[in-house]
């Protein structure tokens, strides 16, 4: 067993892509995610591998859009402003269906907004940042042991799927150092060759393109229906979730993911000795959405689920989604970098429950 | 049941970060479950700087110390923010050289330390974050003062650890 | 019988879908004549722009990328840098180039980035129909400058071969025109060099070509050679504007 090491989550994130054989990092500069670059920095040329600081985000996505086409492991990373100028690259990634592994230490928004950890690029992550008609495997991490492991999951999924994947923390998950372990580890997929990577002939008698341009309506339609084919295998195989306390029935259970979980699992202990019982699901996919686990605890809860998220209410409308109608749905959020606390969750709880009782 | 959640306040460059970090170090050499939180963003350039360390047998949830176990304060402005965030019967642990007002709470355990001069008489002014830290593990005992020596010879620069071993060592006097 | 004149090996046999009169295709085979010549084929990539060459990947023979507007520099970046022994060359107008994609070209002229870019510039935005380009020249009429260019409105045109030329990554720069078959001589001989200096490793290497729009400019494509000669030429003058290889004997 490797030994553990204490680790800053945007450091651990480069140290597991190079773990994962990570090539190629293209970065720029961001709070709270610039220590990933820095890492990056140094690091990578000592494993005799490429870093290189963009001129922008934007220059930085299509980087990795080079990269990505020749067939090399390649990596980004930003918080929420910079991901929305990546988003114009990360379509392109989307329609030329090329592999990379994209990071966003997410922080408060609209705009310039603020610097400290929030949830509220749920929507940009899982409904599409950028323009058309596509998807990107979306992981949530709640620690600094999951984040490597999924850092290097990612670039498994991506493979397969030739397909981008985006690591979501926030400035909480960036920021905290905690043990991590680099398990030496061998992917059990089946990882197809990349017989399309345009990296020059070398012998090959056709060329390779890489593009996402379909002039004609109908070979355009075509892709996007293999798109969807692709997208609706990745949401058959690649849902992955937390059941927390839903051994038995509850009276509510919370949906939250990221480092808020960890908060709302404080806050359920605080309500067990109150007597209020509480499950939790934890998304760890946030796309594809774990509508499953909805189902699989539907009989288990008296009065509903609750979303509780670091914005305005933006998974909420997932949630509702799978419930379907079956069960009430509440939501309850803060945004700007404020951080709920055990206690404000505690309260909220209370309230719906003291109210149905 | 081992669990304390600690938070450590004063200005950039008192050494607020690394104290915590070779405390969250410490927890992990006895393999318990540590999380260390910055405060982060443009305060970390001089202005106040602040940092969470949980250590405990049971997984961790939430990494920022909103009720704490123990607050160390190197200023003022530290003191005035998290006085009220120290649980009942926690403690509450001053660098009283800079902070220049009496605590209101009558219902926590504090100890105040010259923190400062202590250091200075060791050697440098610089080390009194490592005279606070050494009271803190004496008197809360969440780690050993042997796991935290060898957080700081593994982690911490060679050429100050003999410095900062007997200024954790006066400050696990002082609050003895 | 031999055969004197043929298609270069590194365009494909198909039809392109350019206006009569056009330059770009003179501008294609020049450039694959010297993948030919150098012999490099097999590790050529190149990226194409947004623009009337968006479809260059499809007339090229080597791998080939389409990249986002402006964003081909950036691209070719990635790619050199995935793959180091590679020849990348870029192939941009200028809109794509001196307009949405200005940062990501001197960004990586400045990096000293081992590509080659094919700067095609007609003063004009062809594809969408021809709009006012960053090089559209002042008093140019087009369809968003119908009362020609002002350039007290719409501010005065880019000379980017000189701009890249003050970029210490930059290792060649030169300007061409292909209005004759002494300027298309004097292209190729420009594109060679371009391409020989990336694959001795040196650094950021341009070719600006001149070149007409007899569509977009509503002339016939003899009265747009003599309109790029009287108009464009003076403007945006021909030559070598950055050579570190200059005065290095051969």
């Amino acid at each position: 067993m490797a030994k553990k090491v204490l680790m800053k989550g945007n450091e651990a994130i480069g140290e597991a892509a190079i773990h994962a054989g990570c090539q190629c990092f293209f970065g720029y500069p961001i709070t709270p995610q610039t220590e990933i670059a820095a890492y990056m920095a140094r690091r990578m040329p000592q494993v005799g591998r490429v870093f290189l600081q963009a001129e922008s985000e934007v220059a930085a996505i299509n980087m990795v859009y080079g990269a990505a086409g020749a067939g090399v492991r390649v990596m980004t990373s930003s918080s929420s402003p910079g991901i929305s100028l990546k988003s114009e690259g990360i379509s392109y990634i989307a329609g030329a269906e090329l592999p990379c592994v994209i990071v966003n230490i997410v922080r408060g928004g609209p705009g310039l907004g603020g610097i400290q950890p929030a949830q509220s690029d749920y929507f940009q992550a899982t409904k599409g940042g950028g323009h058309g008609d596509y998807r990107m495997v979306v992981y949530a991490p709640s620690s600094v042991q999951e984040l490597v492991d999924l850092v290097q999951e990612a670039f498994d999924v991506a493979d397969q799927y030739r397909n981008p994947v985006m690591i979501m923390g926030d400035g909480m998950l960036g920021q905290m150092m905690e043990p991590v372990e680099f398990k030496e580890r061998q992917t059990t997929r089946n990882l197809p060759e990349k017989t399309w990577a345009a990296n020059g002939l070398r012998g090959r008698k056709i060329h390779n393109v890489i593009n996402s341009l379909y002039l004609k309506p109908e070979e355009l339609e075509a892709h996007n229906k293999k798109l969807q084919q692709k997208y609706a295998e990745i949401e058959k195989n690649e849902v992955k979730y937390e059941l927390y306390n839903l051994e038995n029935e509850v009276d509510i259970v919370i949906v939250s993911y990221g480092t808020l979980a960890r908060i709302c699992k404080n806050a359920i202990k605080m309500l067990e000795k109150e007597g209020i019982k509480v499950g939790l699901i934890r998304p760890i996919t946030l796309w594809p959405y774990p509508k499953k686990a909805f189902d699989e605890v539907m009989d288990k809860v008296k009065l509903g689920f609750i979303s509780i998220e670091m914005n305005e209410g933006q998974m909420v409308e997932d949630v509702k989604l799978s419930v379907n109608g079956r069960k009430p749905v509440f939501f309850y959020g803060r945004s700007g970098g404020m951080v709920p606390t055990p206690a404000e969750i505690v309260n909220k709880i209370k309230e719906i429950v003291g109210g149905a009782k | 049941m081992p669990h304390q959640e600690i938070i450590f306040a004063g200005f950039g460059g008192q050494g607020i970060l690394s104290m915590g970090k070779f405390l969250a170090y410490a927890g992990l050499e006895e393999e318990l479950n540590v999380s260390w939180f910055p405060s982060y963003g443009p305060e970390m350039r001089g202005g106040t700087s602040n940092c969470s360390v949980i250590i405990s047998d049971s997984p961790i949830g939430a990494p920022i110390v909103t009720d704490a176990t123990a607050v160390v304060v190197m200023n003022r402005p530290s003191l005035d923010k998290f006085e009220s965030h120290v649980v009942k019967g926690g403690l509450l642990i001053i660098d009283s050289d800079l902070v220049n007002r009496e605590p209101e709470r009558t219902d926590i355990e504090i100890i105040k330390i010259p923190a400062q001069r202590i250091a200075e008489e060791i050697g440098s002014k610089k080390i009194a974050n490592m005279v606070l830290l050494g009271a803190l593990v004496e008197k809360t005992k969440i780690v050993s003062m042997e796991s935290l020596l060898k957080a700081l010879k593994e982690h911490g620069k060679e050429q100050f650890y003999e410095l900062n071993k007997k200024a954790l060592e006066r400050g696990a006097e002082y609050a003895r | 019988m031999a055969i004197v004149f043929e298609r270069p090996k590194a365009l494909l046999d198909v039809p392109t879908h350019y206006c009569p009169g056009c330059t770009h295709g003179i501008i294609h085979r020049l450039v694959a004549e010297v993948i030919d010549e150098l012999g490099i084929l097999d590790k050529t990539i190149g990226v194409a722009p947004v623009g009337c060459s968006v479809l260059a990947y499809d007339y090229f023979a080597c791998d080939m990328y389409e990249a986002a507007h402006g964003r081909a520099p950036a691209v070719a970046t990635g790619i050199k840098r995935a793959v180091p022994d590679s020849i990348v060359f870029t192939y941009q107008g200028d809109g794509d180039l001196a307009a949405i994609g200005t940062a990501e070209i001197v960004h990586a002229a400045a990096r000293g980035e081992k590509i080659t870019t094919i700067f095609v510039n007609n003063a004009i935005y062809g594809m969408t129909g021809g709009q006012m380009a960053p090089t559209t020249l002042p008093g140019q009429v087009t369809e968003t400058s119908p009362y020609g260019r002002d350039v007290n409105t719409a501010g005065y045109p880019i000379r980017v071969s000189e701009m890249i030329a003050t970029l210490d990554g930059a290792v060649y720069v030169e300007r061409v025109s292909v209005d004759s078959v002494p300027n298309i001589i004097k292209a190729k001989k420009a594109i060679k060099k371009a391409f020989e200096l990336q694959m001795q490793g040196k650094g950021f290497t341009m070719v600006e070509v001149l070149s007409i729009c007899p569509t977009n400019w509503g002339l016939s494509p003899n009265e747009a050679i003599k309109w790029l000669r009287e108009n464009m030429i003076p403007y945006y003058p021909l030559g070598v504007k950055k050579d570190i290889t200059a005065g290095e004997v051969k």
